[in-house]
């Protein structure tokens, strides 16, 4: 399924300053995978160093949550546009 | 980094940050940096701050040490900058009663490319302001060189 996935404006630098890319995947893990197949300096942005999505990291599938569909297992079809979009967080201690 | 990083703001937009941090205290206060960068001779990068998007703490449980903003703030952060024809290039925040240094939560929430501009503020007088870049490493933050302008862009 060809999907196109959005890169957040903090990542660019790391994908040629591409704003998007095109992947084929089945699922939002399967896309998230060839993304960082294609550019692998964006991965320890996006993941831990165990694998998971790092919390300030949102990831949609047409403007619906992953979080509240099947996480990275949702499905994605052709046409389906994933964005990952920040968070933003810290505090003094 | 690679190339040399400057930060420039207008002496207005500072003290606006600056009293922001004031209203909010003791709770940390936080907003969006809008500007653009322009790569210059030498493959120098100076980054500009036009325009600031307050925004309100989404740590209401704890907001005298946390700050947050969710991927909505930051959706509508991001419209507000292309309405002006900028991008949002960083973020501030407070530090009450607490220098401003960066923190291991900073670093373990931060993205690279952004720069965070952090403004220490005791008893609601706000002093030292600094900014930061996360590295691309993510191992550390590098400190950011704030050059003010007299003129408010």
């Amino acid at each position: 399924m060809s999907v196109k996935v959005i890169i957040p404006t903090p990542l660019r630098v790391y994908a040629g300053k591409a704003d998007s890319t095109e992947v084929s995947a089945k699922t939002v893990g399967e896309a998230l995978g060839q993304l960082t197949s294609k550019f692998g300096d964006l991965r320890k942005h996006l993941f831990t160093e165990d694998g998971k999505l790092r919390s300030f990291v949102n990831v949609y599938v047409n403007d619906e949550d992953i979080r509240y569909l099947s996480k990275e297992n949702t499905p994605t079809k052709d046409g389906d546009t994933i964005s990952i979009v920040p968070s933003i967080a810290g505090g003094l201690l | 980094m690679s190339n040399a990083a400057q930060l420039k703001i207008s002496s207005e937009l500072a003290d606006k940050i600056r009293s922001h941090g004031a209203e909010t205290y003791p709770h940390e206060c936080c907003g969006a940096l809008l500007g653009r960068d322009t790569e210059v001779a030498h493959r120098n990068v100076f980054r500009e701050i036009h325009a600031l998007y307050p925004l309100v703490n989404r740590r209401d449980d704890s907001p005298r040490n946390r700050f947050s903003l969710t991927s909505q703030d930051v959706l509508d952060a991001e419209k507000a900058a292309r309405e002006c024809g900028l991008e949002v290039v960083g973020w501030y925040h407070s530090h009450p009663d607490h220098p401003a240094r960066p923190s291991q939560y900073d670093r373990d929430h931060a993205w690279p490319w952004y720069s965070y501009i952090i403004v220490s503020v005791a008893n609601r007088v706000p002093e030292e302001m600094t900014s930061w870049r996360l590295t691309d490493d993510r191992s550390e933050f590098e400190g950011e060189e704030i050059g003010l302008q007299r003129v408010a862009s």
